[in-house]
Formats: structure tokens, sequence, C-alpha cells
């Protein structure tokens, strides 16, 4: 069912974070915030709506800088080279990019094309099937139900290989056979050396996870009114 | 490079299948050029001597009433954050974008622009430096335009506020655009101008991209 994973392109070194701090608007969600990821290591963030999960992932993304702190990769600041970053990692947000007009093999061929690989028809049809989805190929963006959508976004991560996962409820959604398909798919991945973050509500499933709380990190008035 | 084919073809796509924003930009062009002999008189001499500059401003608000919808529809629908994301250089993935728009409304404009003229009793001299002249301008309001709609990202009443950031930064090629037919028909030759409009091209395709992508950054990181 799971296809093999090719080898990463990139050594999947140690990511790791120290002393994040992040900004939204005037508001202080966490700081003093910090981690490490080893090869074939999974972080789940729990906590409540609003205590920063989303807002963590996409500064661990890199779509977000970090008001405080550095995040690097191997010992290498992130920050170096951008680039070589963006192409280590593979972001699932809450919205998974899908356009109504274009069909699910387009999106899945162009998102391969966007990363600087060859989209073969033969790997998009077995992302596809490891999701239990293959028979949506040809189907348009506009006809796919919620949980179809986010297998379809899932799939993404199949198509071109990255070592990190950033999963933003990643099982919103889902169905059982979905979430078992999804847990698959996720075991071989770290089976293979690769990483995850994924913030969650639900049970992912990712045996041997750390968790993180961005809640444990959001400074209190008190400290607040000591900084100001 | 293979980023940049990816998005150009991707945007091509969306533009052909959804055809409505591609109709809508040319049918506008066409009926507030064909507003004008009835508002100032069918008179031809006074047709002939604004012709040229009826067929530029309006092709210039037609291409400003499109640009709010370069960068919104995949901001709000997240792909945004996945062409961000991409190991390609955001610049050249906007510059792809930029030249999707141009295909998809500034070209379809050039083709309709001389049966405007005609219309209009535009001078036969006139003709060639026009399309000329739209050639290289109307890739300098798509490249003009992304900064603007990248600037408006995420911001409510976007579309006007595109058009008045904007306007301002195109009104050099809507003067040298217009400069050039009329050089032209007055026999003084519309060369420099064309050169002129050619000069703003070529500044703007390397600095356009690097201002939008900056400014698409900021917008990600409000996301």
């Amino acid at each position: 069912m799971v296809p093999p994973t090719p080898p990463f392109p990139h050594p999947p070194g140690p990511f790791a974070g120290t002393d994040l701090a992040c900004l939204r608007g005037e508001r202080l969600l966490f700081r003093g915030l910090g981690f490490s990821l080893a090869p074939g290591g999974a972080l789940v963030l729990t906590g409540p709506n609003g205590s920063g999960k989303s807002s963590l992932l996409r500064l661990l993304a890199g779509l977000l800088a970090p008001a405080e702190g550095e995040l690097t990769w191997d010992g290498k600041p992130v920050a170096e080279d951008a680039e070589a970053q963006r192409a280590r990692l593979l972001y699932l947000g809450h919205q998974e990019g899908l356009k109504p007009t274009l069909t699910v093999g387009e999106m899945l061929a162009l998102h391969a094309r966007l990363r600087g690989g060859r989209a073969a028809p033969a790997g998009l049809a077995a992302a596809l099937d490891a999701l239990g989805i293959g028979g949506l190929m040809d189907v348009p963006g506009r006809q796919l139900s919620a949980g179809q959508r986010r297998r379809v976004g899932l799939a993404r991560l199949l198509v071109h290989p990255a070592p990190l996962w950033l999963l933003d409820e990643p099982t919103v959604g889902l169905d059982e056979a979905a979430l078992a398909a999804f847990r698959a798919v996720a075991g071989g991945h770290r089976r293979a050396g690769g990483m995850i973050v994924a913030a969650t509500h639900a049970d992912l499933g990712l045996a041997g996870a750390r968790e993180l709380a961005p809640a444990e990190f959001a400074p209190d008035a008190a400290a607040l009114e000591a900084v100001a | 490079m293979s980023a940049f084919i990816a998005v150009l073809a991707r945007d091509l796509r969306l533009g052909l299948r959804h055809g409505s924003d591609l109709t809508m930009v040319v049918s506008f062009f066409v009926l507030a050029a064909v507003l004008f002999p009835f508002g100032v008189g069918p008179e031809p001499n006074l047709l002939a001597r604004i012709a040229a500059g009826v067929v530029w401003v309006t092709a210039l608000l037609a291409a400003m009433l499109s640009l709010d919808r370069l960068f919104q529809a995949d901001y709000e629908d997240g792909s945004l954050d996945q062409l961000a994301l991409s190991p390609a250089p955001l610049p050249v993935i906007v510059l792809a974008k930029a030249a999707a728009h141009w295909l998809t409304t500034g070209l379809p404009l050039i083709v309709v622009a001389p049966g405007l003229g005609l219309m209009l009793r535009l001078d036969p001299a006139g003709f060639a430096p026009l399309v000329l002249a739209m050639l290289v301008g109307t890739p300098c309001l798509s490249l003009f335009g992304a900064i603007g709609a990248a600037l408006t990202l995420g911001a409510r009443r976007g579309g006007a506020l595109v058009a008045l950031l904007v306007l301002p930064l195109v009104l050099p090629v809507l003067i040298f655009g217009v400069a050039a037919v009329e050089a032209e028909i007055g026999g003084l030759g519309g060369r420099p101008h064309l050169l002129i409009l050619g000069a703003l091209l070529a500044a703007a395709l390397p600095l356009a991209p690097l201002a939008a992508a900056v400014a698409l950054r900021h917008a990600l990181e409000s996301a």
C-alpha cells in the first residue's frame, strides 16, 4: 500500500529551535520555547485553540519570522540558507490550496514541479493510492469533499520527498480508513529518517512522539510587565 | 526555471478555464472606449485627436480591474503558502504570475486595440506605434500591478486600493505610450518614446518582482 520512500535529497540532520518567541500583532504567544528533533523523530503540538500551535508551525516553515531565538538544521542556522531549508520541508496548513478548476493529478504534478522534481504519472498514482484515493486523479478540485481534500493535501507529502513534514491538524475530516492510511504513511516516512511536527487535537498514532504545548511557554502578565 | 514554467502553466490554465476574468477585462476595454464617441460626439477630427489617449487610458483601467485577483485567490485558498515554500526564489514565482497575467489580459487588449483605433478614426500612421507601444507598455502594467496587488493582500476593498497605488506608478507608461503614437502621426517619429518605454520595462522586469516578493512575505507573516 505504502510506496517505497525514495532517499531524501538532503541529509535529515537534527532540526532544533532554541529560545523561540512568536509575536502576532501586539500579542506575544510564547517565548523561550525550545525543541530538538532527531531523524525519525516526531513532535506533537498540543494545547487549546489559539495557544500558538499553528503560529509555531508557520514559524518552523519559515512563513513567519521568530521574534526571538533561532532554528537550526544540522547545527547551522536555517536563516543562512532559506532556500535550502524550504527544499527540506513540506507544509500542510489548514487549507490545502486546491483549485476548483484543476484536477487532482494536475495539482500534484504542479506541486512536484514547483519543488524542482519531475512528476511521473506512476509516482502521482502511487501517492494517491497510498491514501486510498487512487480514483481521484482526474477529478477537479471543486468536486472533492472535505475529507478528500485533506487526503489530497496529504498525498502531496509523498509526491516529492522532503525530510521534514509540518502538519497542521492533518487528520481533520478523515474517516477511519484514511486515518489508518495516514498512520502507515507517517510511519514509513519516519522509518526512512524523516521527521514530523504535527499540531493536533486527535491521536495521530505517532509512536514515541514527544509532546510540546506552546501554551506552557505563554508569558504571564507579570513577566510581560517586567519586559515593559 | 522549472518552477517558473510550472507557475506560468498553472496560471494560464486557471485563467483559461475560468475565462470570466478575461472576458470581463476585454469587454470593459471595448465598452469604455465605445462610450467616448457618445460622450464627445461623432465628430471625426475630434475623435482622431483623442483616439490614442482614449485607447491607452481605457486599456490601463481594464488592466487594473483584474489586478486585485493576481494573488488574492491564492492567498485565500492557501496555495500562496505552497508557492512561497517552493525552493525556487519567490521573485521568480512572482515574475511567472505577472507573465501569466500579461498573457491573459495585456495580450488580448493589444489584439482588440487596433479595432478600437479604427472606430475612433485613429490616423493610419498611428496603428503600428500603438501596437508596438502597447506590446512594451502593458507588461509594465502587469509588473507594477504585481507590487500593488501584493501590498494590498488581505486588505478589504483591495481592488480600489490597488488602483490607487498603481495608477501613479504607471503614469509614465501612459504618457510615453500616447506620445509614441502622437509623435509618429505628427511626423516626428515615435522611436524615442518607444525606447523610453523599453527602458521602463527593462527596469521593471527585475525590480518589480523583487519588491512584490518582499510585500508577499510580509502579507504571509500576518496571515
